[in-house]
């Protein structure tokens, strides 16, 4: 009889270990892929103790290598935060998976304005996370004049130092804005007429550039130039160096609004978790902590209102927070098709002639 | 013994086969093709990107290309001719070291010393402050051509200067000492025994400067503001954010072909130069 109970409780402890260890290695293991530099990792043990859900948090640095590492396969990334453009090329390819937005209670903390946007009409794929716009970042010791009009671009005045960022759709964009026209436009004569706004720009400025227009700025190499709001809020928040001297204008004629936001890939395996994933980053508290540590603009109302309690100062920045009313004339970038063709033939011209 | 040393060529070829020839029969059939890149049923033969090559606006990009890369090219023979004379004639003691002042600097990311170079150029850079330091008016180099040829010729010197030094040193001394017992003077000499006879140098180094000098486009879209597109920057453009393979195909094979041409001129003129230097 001993001998009976003894195997038994040695049968119930190894079956209850065995249960115990396949409910280790069941434990739900979350992929997410973002930006660098674009989360309070804190967070992410926060949403580890508070679900159970290990996350395996990777980084990228461009749209292109997001898409690319999906398209090549082999990865099951559950979380991606993609850029608009990039949602919309990958809601056209059928890479993205619908999301169900009854397990996001916190989707109604969203700014309506941000919801149902151009890469995502019927807003069934994407939650924003962050927003912001494009802009002319200026040194304020070389620029007398308001910041407010795309047309300081073409200013005599500054021939020579201004920085033009080298990318067709910010370029042209800029131009038919100017002209009055959308930035999305696909009329030949308003793109024609952009083209020559371009080539007559060509003189003025000091050259096309990318990434190196932030640093150019900041070293006073130019007085003028284009960039993301991202980029004067990454020296805003500086903490090392003064950059008072720098300025961010968001022009009155509009401009392109940008926005980052998460979505559930095709190839994820966890779409629950991911959804509980994204409900958890637009909680008001975990959103106002996290925007506050990125130092972008949330399109969480909630958390904004708190950031307004605790720092009004950076509703004062036109990066920050652009007048509603140029938010109005704004317009983010949609797919061009095959008129994409057409853009890039003409930005070519522009740059060779 | 023969046939054990066939087998040691296997690797490379296998290795040639994957990386170099398979990629380029595939540049090949892109560049004449269209349809869509990922699905080979759908590429279809297609002239249409050859005929875009010939526009007179590319036409145009691909001449400033080979321009700048010949003015480079000869801008780095006469810094580098020198160089490699003086390396190959110094004390064999310190060859070593003055060779080390020519390689350290590759050892650095060519990127980064672009970017270096940015620093300098630039209108509020190092060499512009140190001008306004001493009195100096600044000066406007970046972005310009002068500054993407300076960026070149650093970049790409020490490829002129290695094979020079490494065809001069292994020069005969006692033929230089010859000729001068013949009554030849040191210019002389120079022009007519140790020229000629480091000829194979020269063109190993012409061809390995103007090849990446041809089809660059960190320098020129960095140093040149990008306002003068090279041949480099334009296929970069259709490979990056056109997302025009084909075309891009096409503009790198006329590019291979053109290089192609420029060797065979360069291998025919250090032929005709073995050839006369023969009889002696």
């Amino acid at each position: 009889m001993k001998k009976i109970v003894a195997m038994v409780i040695l049968a119930s402890v190894i079956l209850t270990t065995a249960f115990a260890m396949t409910g280790c290695s069941d434990r739900v293991v979350l992929n997410v892929f973002n930006w660098g530099e674009y989360i309070d990792e804190s967070l992410i043990d926060r949403f580890e103790d508070e679900t159970g859900i290990k996350v395996n948090y990777k980084t990228y640095d461009t749209n292109e290598t997001l898409l690319a590492k999906l398209e090549a396969g082999g990865v099951s990334y559950d979380v991606v935060f993609p850029s608009d453009y990039a949602i919309s090329e990958m809601i056209k390819r059928d890479m993205l998976l619908p999301i169900d937005f009854g397990n996001i209670p916190n989707f109604i903390y969203i700014d309506g304005r941000f919801k149902n946007r151009e890469y995502d009409p019927e807003n069934k794929y994407s939650v924003p996370y962050f927003w912001g716009t494009i802009g002319i970042l200026y040194n304020k010791n070389m620029v007398d004049d308001p910041v407010d009009s795309w047309s300081i671009l073409w200013d005599e005045k500054y021939k020579g130092k201004i920085l033009m960022k080298k990318d067709v759709r910010d370029a042209m964009g800029i131009a038919l804005k100017l002209l009055g026209y959308s930035m999305n436009s696909t009329n030949d004569s308003e793109l024609q007429e952009a083209k020559e706004l371009l080539v007559s720009q060509k003189d003025l400025i000091n050259g096309y550039y990318g990434d190196e227009i932030k640093d150019m700025i900041a070293n006073g190499d130019a007085a003028l130039g284009v960039t993301y709001s991202g980029d004067f809020m990454d020296l805003y928040w500086d903490e090392s160096t003064d950059f008072s001297y720098i300025g961010y204008g968001v022009p009155r004629e509009g401009t392109n609004l940008w926005f980052d936001a998460m979505v559930i890939p095709k190839v994820s395996k966890h779409k629950a978790e991911a959804e509980m994933f994204i409900n958890f980053m637009l909680d008001p508290e975990i959103a106002f902590q996290n925007s506050n540590e990125v130092g972008y603009t949330s399109p969480n109302t909630e958390a904004l209102r708190r950031i307004r309690e605790e720092s009004p100062e950076v509703f004062e920045l036109p990066a920050y927070w652009p007048d509603d009313s140029i938010v109005e004339l704004s317009e983010v970038y949609v797919d061009l098709g095959e008129y994409k063709t057409i853009y890039n033939q003409i930005w070519m011209e522009v740059r060779i002639e | 013994m023969r046939r054990r040393m066939k087998l040691l060529a296997y690797p490379y070829s296998a290795w040639m086969m994957i990386f170099i020839i398979f990629p380029l029969l595939l540049v090949l059939l892109y560049s004449l093709t269209s349809g869509d890149i990922h699905d080979f049923s759908s590429l279809q033969f297609s002239l249409q990107s050859y005929k875009r090559v010939a526009e007179p606006i590319f036409l145009k990009v691909i001449g400033n290309s080979f321009a700048l890369a010949i003015i480079s090219t000869i801008f780095c023979f006469i810094i580098g001719y020198p160089v490699a004379m003086i390396i190959a004639r110094a004390n064999p003691r310190h060859r070593g070291k003055l060779l080390m002042f020519i390689i350290v600097p590759m050892w650095m990311n060519f990127l980064l010393r672009t970017y270096a170079w940015m620093a300098i150029l630039s209108p509020n850079g190092v060499l512009n402050r140190f001008l306004n330091v001493i009195g100096l008016q600044p000066l406007e180099i970046m972005p310009g051509e002068i500054a993407v040829l300076l960026g070149m010729v650093y970049n790409f010197l020490p490829f002129m200067i290695l094979p020079i030094y490494t065809v001069l040193v292994k020069i005969d001394r006692n033929l230089l000492e010859a000729a001068g017992d013949l009554g030849a003077n040191k210019v002389m000499t120079f022009f007519r025994v140790e020229f000629p006879l480091s000829i194979p140098g020269v063109v190993s180094g012409i061809t390995m400067v103007f090849m990446p000098a041809v089809s660059t486009f960190v320098i020129s879209g960095l140093l040149g503001g990008g306002k003068t597109p090279l041949i480099g920057d334009l296929i970069e453009q259709q490979f990056m954010s056109d997302r025009n393979w084909h075309f891009g195909s096409s503009l790198s094979i006329i590019l291979m072909i053109m290089i192609l041409i420029s060797m065979a001129v360069m291998s025919r003129m250090d032929r005709n130069d073995e050839k006369e230097r023969k009889p002696v």
